[in-house]
C-alpha cells in the first residue's frame, strides 16, 4: 500500500524538502498554501497547490479541519505535517486517519504519550533510559529531602510543586544548603501558590544538548546516530552538528542504544528524535523529551550517514518495513548546519522580512543549502524567520568548520538582514573551534558583543 | 490631525493579550511613548509607540488584521 499522492500540510523550507523527497520516490505532491504564500517555492515545485486559508496560521496551517478537507478534495492518500504547526498534534493525526488518509508520522497515541512530559518520562524509565534524577513526586520534610537529595546527587533544584516556568526554584549545593533553603522555599511557595509542596531534581549545570535520530517501522527501530545542538538563543537552536564531538565511542553507543530501546518500547513509527542533556563533567546523559516528527536539523544526519530521512519516513508511512539494518548505518565525517534567519543580529535579532533582491548560494563538494528563497521573493511576515539552512560536510570537524567559513563568505542574501554574520563570528571563535560550549554558551557570548550587519 | 504608522509588516493587535482591554480606544488621550498596539512579525511581538501626542480619532485597522510596513494604524486629533 504505497503512497501515490501526498498532501504537504506545511510551508517554507521543509515543504520544499518534502516535495523533493516525494518526487524522488515517484509520488505526486499537492502543496497547501495560505493567501500569504502563493509565491512560495514549494508551490512552484509541487505538481499542484491548494489554497487553505488566510495568512494567519490559525486560518491555514493550523486549521486542521480545512487541511484534511483540502487533502481529500485533492485526491491525496497521505498527509505530511512537516515540523511545527500540527506536526505533533494528536487530534490532527486522528482526523487525518479518520478521513481515510495516511498520516506521515507515528500514531496519535504515540504522539500523545511522548508529548506529555510525565508520560514520556515514565516510558523512558520503563525502557531503562536514564532521566534527570529527581524525587518520586513530592518530598515531605527536611530529613526526607536530605535522604532523597543524597540519592539524586548534588547540586539539586528545590522546585515548588505548584510552580512552573522556572518560578520558585532554589539551588542547593549540599545538605547544609538544603537545610537552610527549604524552610523559606516552603514558606514562599505557600504564599505564592497556596501550596508549600516541593520536589527535588538534580541540576545539570552547563549541560550540552544531544539528540538521537531514530527510524522505526512500529516493530523494529534503528538509530542514525546523534546530533549536538547546544548553540541556542532563547531556546531556539541556531547551529547544529553531527556527530556530537563531546561523546566518546562507548558513550555514543550507550546513548544511541537507549534511544532505540525507547522507540521500540512505545512502538514508534516513522522518523523521530530523542533529546537528552549531556553532562560533560560526568559523562552522564539524561532523556528529556521526544520530538515525534522530522526536525529542522535533519540534514546533518543525512550528510554523515547517506540516509535520506524524509524519503524513509514516507516509505514507512506507506507501509514498507524498515529496509535498513543497524549494522549498515555508518558514521562518515562531520557535518554542521547553520540557520540563516531573516533577523538582524546587530539589532537584538529583530525580525527583518522583506524582498530578496539578490541571492548567491555557494555550491560544491560537501555543501548543501536547504532553502525557501529566490531572487524577487517577498518573505511574508506571518511565519517564522527561517530562510534556509547552510549545511557543510567534511572528513573532520576542523575541515567542516573551514568549509563552513568559506561557504558563509560565498553566501550572498541581499534585501534583508540575516544571521549569517553571527555564524561567521562563531565559525572563527576559538571556543567553538575547540568544541568547548554548552546550552548557555551562546547567550553569554552574545552579551556585550556587537555583530556587524551583513 | 496626525497619524501613527506601523514600522513593520505583520499582524496588528490592539490588546496586550486576548483577555485584556485594548491599549487605547477612540477618545483616549495619547502621550508620546504610549503603546497603541502590537505588531506580530515572524513570531516576535513589537510594541508600536506614539511619536506624537493627541487624542485617538479612530483606529484604521482591526485587531488581528494583517498589515504592511507604513500602513496608518491610528489617526490622532489635536
Amino acid at each position: 500500500m504505497g503512497i501515490r499522492r501526498l498532501f504537504v500540510a506545511n510551508r517554507g523550507e521543509i515543504a520544499v524538502r518534502i516535495v523533493r523527497a516525494a518526487k524522488a520516490l515517484g509520488i505526486e505532491t499537492v502543496q497547501a498554501f495560505s493567501d500569504a504564500d502563493k509565491d512560495m517555492l514549494a508551490v512552484q515545485m509541487a505538481d499542484t497547490a491548494v489554497r487553505v486559508g488566510g495568512p494567519a496560521a490559525k486560518h491555514s496551517y493550523l486549521n486542521g479541519a480545512r487541511l484534511v478537507e483540502a487533502a481529500g478534495e485533492a485526491g491525496c492518500d497521505a498527509v505530511h505535517p512537516g515540523y511545527g504547526f500540527l506536526s505533533e498534534n494528536a487530534a490532527f493525526a486522528e482526523a487525518v486517519e479518520a478521513a481515510g488518509l495516511i498520516f506521515v508520522g507515528p500514531g496519535a497515541e504515540t504522539i500523545r504519550t511522548m508529548g506529555d512530559k510525565a508520560a514520556a518520562r515514565e516510558a523512558a524509565i520503563s525502557a531503562g533510559v536514564p532521566v534527570v534524577p529527581g524525587s518520586k513526586g513530592r518530598v515531605e520534610g527536611i530529613d526526607a529531602a536530605i535522604d532523597t537529595a543524597g540519592e539524586i546527587g548534588y547540586p539539586v533544584m528545590i522546585k515548588a510543586a505548584a510552580g512552573g516556568g522556572g518560578r520558585g526554584i532554589r539551588i542547593a549545593e549540599n545538605a547544609d544548603d538544603l537545610r537552610r533553603l527549604m524552610p523559606s522555599a516552603q514558606a514562599e511557595a505557600q504564599a505564592a501558590f497556596g501550596d508549600g509542596g516541593f520536589y527535588l531534581e538534580r541540576l545539570i549545570s552547563q549541560p550540552r544538548h544531544v539528540e538521537v535520530q531514530i527510524l522505526s517501522d512500529g516493530k523494529r527501530a534503528i538509530h542514525v546516530f546523534e546530533r549536538e545542538c547546544s548553540l541556542q538563543r532563547r531556546r531556539q537552536k541556531v547551529w547544529e552538528e553531527a556527530p556530537a564531538s563531546c561523546l566518546d565511542t562507548a558513550t555514543r553507543d550507550r546513548l544511541c542504544a537507549s534511544a532505540v530501546a525507547l522507540a521500540e518500547r512505545v512502538g514508534y513509527r516513522g522518523a523521530g528524535t530523542l533529546e537528552y542533556l549531556y553532562d560533560d563533567t560526568t559523562g552522564e546523559f539524561f532523556f528529556i523529551e521526544m520530538n515525534t516528527r522530522i526536525q529542522v536539523e535533519h540534514p546533518i544526519t543525512e550528510m554523515v550517514t547517506g540516509i535520506d530521512l524524509v524519503q524513509e519516513m514516507i516509505k514507512i508511512a506507506g507501509g514498507e518495513p524498515l529496509s535498513i539494518a543497524q549494522e549498515a548505518v555508518r558514521l562518515n565525517g562531520h557535518s554542521i548546519e547553520v540557520r540563516i534567519n531573516a533577523e538582524d543580529p546587530a539589532n537584538n535579532f529583530m525580525p527583518n522580512p522583506g524582498t530578496i533582491t539578490a541571492l548567491s548560494v555557494p555550491e560544491g563538494e560537501g555543501l548543501r543549502f536547504d532553502g525557501m528563497i529566490y531572487e524577487g521573493y517577498a518573505i511574508p511576515p506571518f511565519y517564522d524567520s527561517l530562510l534556509g539552512k547552510l549545511i557543510v560536510h567534511a572528513a573532520t570537524r576542523g575541515e567542516a568548520l573551514d568549509r563552513l567559513a568559506g561557504a558563509l563568505d560565498g553566501l550572498r542574501v541581499e534585501g534583508v538582514k540575516t544571521t549569517a554574520p553571527l555564524h561567521r563570528a562563531l565559525a572563527a571563535d576559538p571556543d567553538i573551534r575547540q568544541g568547548d560550549f554548552h546550552t548557555q554558551f551562546l547567550e553569554n557570548w552574545l552579551t556585550g558583543r556587537k555583530l556587524a550587519a551583513q | 490631525m496626525s497619524e501613527i504608522r506601523s514600522p513593520l509588516p505583520g499582524t496588528f493587535y490592539r490588546k496586550p493579550d486576548p483577555a485584556s482591554a485594548p491599549f487605547k480606544d477612540t477618545g483616549d488621550t495619547v502621550a508620546v511613548g504610549d503603546v497603541i498596539g502590537l505588531v506580530e512579525v515572524m513570531k516576535s511581538f513589537v510594541e508600536v509607540k506614539a511619536e506624537v501626542a493627541g487624542t485617538v480619532a479612530r483606529y484604521l485597522v482591526e485587531n488581528e488584521q494583517p498589515i504592511m510596513a507604513g500602513d496608518v494604524l491610528v489617526e490622532l486629533e489635536g
